[in-house]
């Protein structure tokens, strides 16, 4: 098989996959206990890391611009641009590359030793399906956390964009904040929000699926886990690029 | 399949054993537990399993032997449903369900129970709930659940180690705990993968006499895969009975009677090369056969 057919077909299996998953949602046994555990250990267990990205991300951000702004006398506009980086692009990316590699590795790395050591048949051996057992359960986690996450990640880069400014540059809180009050458009908040939904599908939906497709042993545990964390980073990089585009138009931003 | 196995009211017990040794005439035992038709099935280029036919009748345990790679667990999860043949039907209390839906197995499966090569307990689940798992998954109460873990973990013989993880478990353990595990629901037919590989001859002899429990005071139908002779010579010559006192006790074939209800199968290669009772394996001539007997 070609590299394009390999792909497709994997486009095809994962995508079923998730179809799967959302179309076992209505039926019983519903794994409500399970959901609430992976929304635990997916967001709460994230919180550390979100937090200390998104501040220093947006401290970094006042870092590198504030002196070009200066340059050109904007240095009161140090808020919109924290603002508006951060809001449209660094914090859905960011927290996404960042669940990835917590999360999706995580997911990947738990199915796929539970399909080498049989659990996984087992389960089915049993009567449970474990695409609704597994599978449903870590995408609606996902979906739920990661665009909270993502908020989260936004105010505490602005919080990091302002402590930067306000101690290292001097600017006055009041100015900061104002331009940043400025920055942020409804369609920023809408884009911000739609992001992180389509991206926790692809991280779950991919993690899921090399998770549940490892074969060949423990070695086969740790190919199936970095192919998920690199397919989902760089496809949610590509998506974001064609996201940014379409909620343009479709916002009529452009 | 209740207390009377360990303990008390041996009647009902004795009842069963009565029943596996006579020849039954009722048209339903006629029906196989399990049987395959010409089944075929390739992993990419490599066919492993070659035009295969067997039936394992009601009440009987079927022996597998043969090497490792000969398609033995490919047979297992073909009852169960994991795998689907590319040719041939497989047929499960005479009904076919080669072509059923996940959805049709998951109420074949109900009435399988199946031991898995190293156990396949969930590592994340205590082995209560790893036992538990058929009831909670079905919503059964769990003042209606203790008492069943309970007695399935009597039987195979663990109470004691009924709130331990199975990281803290010993490889025989975890193989009884699987057990266990499949015989929640009292299935008719349980399928063994290689349950005794791996460990020492007592723990593996327990294995086997579980077998024989379950064949001789319950009626079940099995599929035991192993390589070693001796679980061979086990399952084939000694049967389970209650004695006066409601204890499981083990005698030898011969003295009262003779075993028909065990037979044994060999695999090699995807095909089946023997198939019939133990003494008519030991007699084969077959040049393959007198090498995986003798050892060398
Ligand atoms: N999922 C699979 N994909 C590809 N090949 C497989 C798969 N499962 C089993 N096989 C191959 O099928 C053959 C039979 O396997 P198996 O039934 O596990 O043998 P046994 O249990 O007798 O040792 C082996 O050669 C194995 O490599
Ligand atoms: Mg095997």
């Amino acid at each position: 098989m070609n590299f394009a057919t390999r792909a497709l077909l994997e486009l095809q299996e994962t995508t079923l996959l998730a179809a799967r998953a959302f179309g076992g949602v209505f039926k019983r046994p519903r794994y409500i206990p399970e959901t609430i555990a992976q929304m635990d250990a997916i967001g709460v267990g994230s919180l550390t890391i979100i937090i200390l990205t998104g501040f220093f991300t947006g401290g970094v951000l006042t870092v590198q611009t504030f002196p070009t702004l200066k340059a050109y006398g904007a240095q009161s506009q140090t808020g919109y641009l924290v603002a508006v980086s951060l809001v449209r692009e660094l914090g859905p990316v960011l927290c996404a590359l960042m669940v990835t590699g917590r999360v999706g590795s995580a997911i990947s790395a738990e199915l796929g030793s539970m399909v080498v050591s049989q659990q996984i048949d087992a389960m089915r051996a049993l009567g449970t399906d474990p695409i609704r057992k597994l599978v449903a359960p870590r995408l609606f986690a996902l979906l739920v956390s990661l665009p909270l996450l993502t908020v989260l990640a936004d105010v505490l880069g602005i919080f990091g964009g302002w402590v930067t400014a306000v101690a290292l540059y001097s600017v006055s809180s009041s100015v900061f904040l104002s331009a940043v009050r400025d920055a942020i458009t409804t369609d920023d908040l809408i884009g911000g929000i739609v992001k992180p939904i389509v991206f926790s599908l692809i991280i779950g939906t991919i993690a899921c699926r090399q998770g549940l497709s490892t074969e060949g042993g423990t070695v086969g545990v740790g190919r199936s886990t970095t192919r998920a964390v690199v397919m989902a980073s760089i496809i949610v990089i590509i998506a974001d690029y064609f996201l940014a585009k379409a909620l343009q138009v479709i916002l009529g931003t452009q | 399949m209740a207390a009377e196995i360990h303990t008390t009211a041996p009647t009902i017990s004795e009842n069963a054993a009565e029943s596996t040794f006579q020849e039954v005439d009722d048209r339903d035992r006629a029906i196989p537990a399990i049987e395959f038709r010409n089944v075929v099935l390739a992993f990419d280029d490599r066919v492993v399993l070659n035009k295969l036919s067997f039936k394992v009748m009601k009440g009987e345990t079927k022996i597998i032997l043969g090497g490792s790679g000969g398609g033995k667990s490919t047979i297992i999860k073909l009852v169960l449903g994991l795998l689907k043949p590319d040719e041939g039907q497989v047929l499960v209390d005479g009904v076919d369900i080669t072509n059923y839906s996940e959805q049709q197995m998951m109420r074949v499966r109900k009435n399988i129970g199946m031991v898995f090569q190293e156990g396949a307990l969930f590592d994340s689940l205590s082995v209560y709930d790893n036992v538990a798992y058929r009831l909670h998954e079905q919503g059964v109460p769990e003042d209606e659940v203790e008492p069943e873990v309970r007695r399935m973990l009597r039987f195979v013989n663990l109470e004691d180690a009924i709130d331990k993880m199975p990281i803290e478990l010993s490889g025989g353990m975890r193989r009884r705990v699987g057990i266990a595990r499949a015989l929640v629901g009292d299935p008719k037919i349980v399928l063994f993968d290689e349950p005794t590989a791996g460990l020492d001859p007592p723990t593996a002899r327990t294995i086997c006499e579980l077998a024989m429990k379950l064949r001789d005071l319950e009626d079940v139908s099995s599929i035991f895969v192993t390589h070693e002779m001796n679980n061979v010579q086990y399952i084939c010559s000694e049967y389970a009975v209650v004695d006066e006192d409601g204890k499981v006790i083990f005698e030898r074939e011969g003295e009262r009677l003779c075993l028909t209800n065990s037979k044994v199968m060999m695999m090699r290669e995807g095909k089946i090369i023997f198939s019939g009772t133990d003494e008519a394996l030991r007699r084969s001539e077959d040049q393959y056969i007198q090498r995986f007997l003798r050892g060398h």
